[in-house]
């Protein structure tokens, strides 16, 4: 029921950002959406996502966000209008997905795949060969140490590509070209 | 920045307390829900949060960016030395079973060294985006 609820929230929140002309309330509303979906991946017993989606989601990105707003010119809002193409491409899109989902193997049954490959292995093993409590730490840590490893190097370049675009200070030319 | 009082003093109460958050989750990892990433994020969104109320200046004094540009770094090359670390030990990259006495330590250690690396970098990174951003906007 709280789920039905909070989706509903999600759905409005979604097409109150794409409605709203303003740069600083689609921001402050994508954070919100972000805290609601935290919300909602808490109600499904995902802590630790619900956790990072509430720090990284709500928290850290709508900040940058902020300070990217700040750091930009004032966007002037645009007259409203429908796009056809755009707007065709984005329900044939939307429709192919829900009709995606269809074919999926029913929600949180114990037969589904996901539930058959090593998911079991890790947690029944978890306790044995790692010693941890929490088996997200140590699938994330430990057993899917390689994948982690990559997000460290993604989230490092991010840093390095937004330092090399950004990092240092104007030079007398572009000066003249922003203005 | 000199004019906004309460919001000066709320964010001195808040941003020990949001600190000290960020390392219980660091640490906390192996527990309870969190990690190098959530911990990194939380850190960053405290230096953020100074750097938004105090400015530039006040905040680059007590982390200059040099020191971030090598903590980024120095995460990435944690995480990674520990898989170095391990293959040095006659284990595979990685494997942590082999850094201590017996699997287990071994386990929590490189575990511990791996969310290290995670955070230091998260939180590195996350507080240059922050001040590159600021800095362009006082400039432009």
């Amino acid at each position: 029921m709280i789920s039905l609820l909070l989706l509903l929230f999600l759905a409005i929140t979604a097409i109150a950002i794409v409605r709203s002309r303003d740069t600083l309330t689609a921001v402050m509303l994508t954070g919100l959406s972000s805290l609601i979906s935290a919300c909602l991946f808490l109600l499904l017993d995902a802590a630790d996502v619900a956790f990072t989606e509430a720090a990284v989601g709500a928290g850290i990105s709508t900040l940058l966000m902020l300070a990217a707003l700040h750091a930009v010119a004032p966007v002037r809002p645009q007259p409203r209008r429908v796009a056809w193409p755009a707007l065709i491409v984005v329900l044939l899109c939307g429709g192919l997905l829900a009709y995606g989902t269809l074919d999926l193997p029913p929600f949180g049954a114990a037969e589904n795949p996901v539930h058959q490959h090593v998911g079991n292995h890790y947690l029944e093993q978890t306790e044995r060969e790692i010693g941890v409590p929490n088996v997200v730490t140590a699938v994330l840590a430990s057993y899917r140490g390689f994948d982690t490893l990559g997000e460290v190097v993604v989230v490092f370049t991010a840093g390095l590509a937004v330092l090399l675009l950004i990092g240092r200070p104007r030079r007398k030319d572009e000066e003249r070209d922003a203005r | 920045m000199k004019s906004h009082l309460i919001l000066s003093i709320v964010a001195k109460f808040l941003i020990p307390l949001v600190l000290l958050f960020a390392f219980y989750v660091q640490f906390h990892g192996d527990f309870g829900p969190g990690g190098g990433f959530q911990a990194g994020v939380i850190f960053a969104a405290a230096v953020i949060l100074h750097l938004l109320v105090f400015g530039h200046a006040a905040t680059e004094h007590f982390i200059p960016t040099a020191v971030l540009k090598i903590g980024a770094a120095l995460g990435v090359l944690i995480y990674a030395g520990v898989g170095v670390a391990s293959l040095l030990a006659g284990g595979r990259y990685l494997d942590y079973d082999v850094l201590a006495d017996n699997a287990v330590a071994g386990q929590h250690l490189g575990i511990l060294l791996v969310e290290a690396g995670v955070g230091i970098t998260v939180a590195a990174v996350m507080i240059l985006l922050a001040y590159s951003f600021q800095q362009r906007g006082h400039d432009a």
